[in-house]
């Protein structure tokens, strides 16, 4: 290569490598605040400060979720399967909302510990399937599903 | 088919309004950029001829007949 | 190598091989893009969860790939354009910057739109759509500079630095979901592993990213040829194009 452009590429590379560092590090530096939401283990160790409107994210857990028949409040458990923190709201949930799947919660974090939400959004994960396929996986992973009960020999008749 | 009939089809469970929008928007937009990138072509091509006639049409004219002509021109004009 | 290297650089030679090229990326695009989006629309089985409004994955994720893939083929040309001084690499830059801007906004609108039913928000700060954001503001300033400096040299060499500056955004957009938390969900389909989701609906997603990439391949070499005749409209062989009225 002519030792122009070789040192030209050099330049390119030194431009490229220096923003690539000086970017790392500043997301590096703000990574606290480029996380959208807190999850339950970061509010029971104390990192996500009270009375400040911030957003918790994680799991609802299955079985927590109690609605008040009277009103719209809900109350529910954001679990990430370390610790979890109990929610209540009052408004319309979204159509994701359901026992097992993510949440993130807008809202502030009070003395005891219970985070009172003004907006729940649903976080859905990367997984798509047919409504079929779920529900085969329900059945098998609920056990119910016996070993002989769908073989080939039944199929074949 | 995922559908029974065209009417759930295009409603597709309530959800219609969002789905079609977007492929709605999608088709306008890549539309339009065809639109604009063969007509952007069209005129670039359409000038540069214009262009193109006018010099080699003044190009025959200065190079047969204009110092006949500037002379004549000359000539006129002081009369 | 190095002598095709050097032909790639010719403008005729390109306006050429791109003539022969665009009807076939047109047909195939079209073709593709068609079968995989009516499959996706149609006939593509709906999800579990979000029943039907996840049919929009087959618009949003060929555009949010095209537009990040679009910007890394930018900044390789912009690094060509740097080192080597190559015109067609500047003219690549140039020409497909406003298909990637459209195609970065498509990835935003239909993302927001699908947003709101599911995730009950047209839009958040999340990382992931706000270097996306970035991505579209970088679009827009790689235009904007290139419109504004008026000289071919200089006007090259700032929008390819611009453009070079802007590619450490490419690994934020990509790696936002999963250093960071997101509302975002992390990417369906990885280059390691299979995807996750059923063939019914990773083939017609397949199917529309590929078409949109011939289709994309049609919009540079059509705007790259037009650019080409404005550059090069004082040589022999354009005004003979010109003249004789083809293409």
């Amino acid at each position: 290569m002519h030792p122009i452009r070789k040192k030209r590429l050099t330049i390119v590379l030194f431009l490229l490598a220096g923003i690539a560092v000086a970017v790392g590090l500043t997301t590096y530096a703000l990574r606290q605040n480029i996380n959208l939401f807190y999850d339950p283990s970061q509010i029971a160790a104390g990192d996500a400060p009270l009375d400040v409107r911030i957003r918790a994210g994680g799991m609802v857990e299955e079985g927590s979720v109690q609605r008040d028949p009277e009103s719209l409040k809900v109350e529910f458990r954001v679990t990430d399967f370390n610790s979890s923190v109990l929610v209540e709201y009052t408004g319309i949930l979204p159509d994701l909302f359901a026992e097992g799947q993510g949440v993130v919660a807008m809202g502030r974090l009070n003395a005891s510990g219970r985070f009172v939400a003004d907006q729940v959004l649903a976080k859905h994960d990367e997984n798509y399937m047919p409504p079929e396929v779920a529900e085969a996986l329900e059945r098998a992973s609920a056990g119910t599903h016996k070993a002989g009960d769908s073989g080939g020999p039944e199929t074949a008749y | 088919m995922a559908f029974d009939s065209l009417a759930a089809f295009i409603a597709m469970e309530g959800h219609g309004p969002y789905v079609w929008t977007c492929y709605g928007v999608f088709v306008l937009l890549l539309g339009g950029l065809v639109y604009w990138s063969l007509r952007q072509r069209r005129q670039v091509i359409a000038a540069q001829r214009r262009e193109l006639s006018r010099a080699t049409a003044s190009g025959m004219a200065a190079s047969q007949n204009a110092p006949a002509a500037s002379f004549t021109r000359v000539k006129v004009s002081q009369d | 190598m190095w002598q095709l290297f050097h032909k790639l650089g010719s403008p005729k030679w390109f306006f050429g091989i791109a003539n022969r090229l665009m009807p076939w990326l047109l047909l195939g695009g079209v073709a593709l893009l068609f079968a995989g989006l009516i499959w996706g629309l149609a006939f593509a089985p709906q999800d579990y969860l979000q029943g039907n409004s996840y049919r929009i994955i087959f618009i949003h994720v060929p555009s949010a790939f095209l537009a990040q893939s679009v910007y890394i083929m930018m900044a390789v040309a912009a690094a060509v354009t740097l080192v080597w001084r190559m015109k067609l690499a500047d003219v690549f830059v140039k020409s497909v910057a406003p298909v990637g801007a459209v195609l970065t906004f498509l990835a935003l609108f239909t993302g927001a739109v699908w947003g709101k039913p599911t995730w009950g928000t047209w839009w958040i700060w999340d990382a992931r759509l706000t270097s996306m954001l970035i991505l579209l503001f970088l679009y827009f300033g790689v235009i904007a500079l290139g419109a504004a400096i008026s000289d071919e040299k200089s006007s090259a060499r700032a929008v390819a630095v611009l453009v070079l500056v802007g590619v450490v955004n490419i690994p934020i957009i990509k790696y936002s979901v999963e250093w960071w938390n997101t509302l975002h969900q992390p990417a369906t389909f990885k280059l390691t592993e299979k995807p996750s989701m059923p063939a019914e609906m990773w083939v017609p997603l397949l199917l529309s990213v590929l078409g949109l990439y011939l289709i994309f391949g049609w919009f540079a070499c059509l705007r790259m040829q037009t650019e080409i005749l404005i550059r090069e409209r004082r040589t022999r062989w354009v005004k003979e194009l010109v003249l004789a009225g083809r293409s």
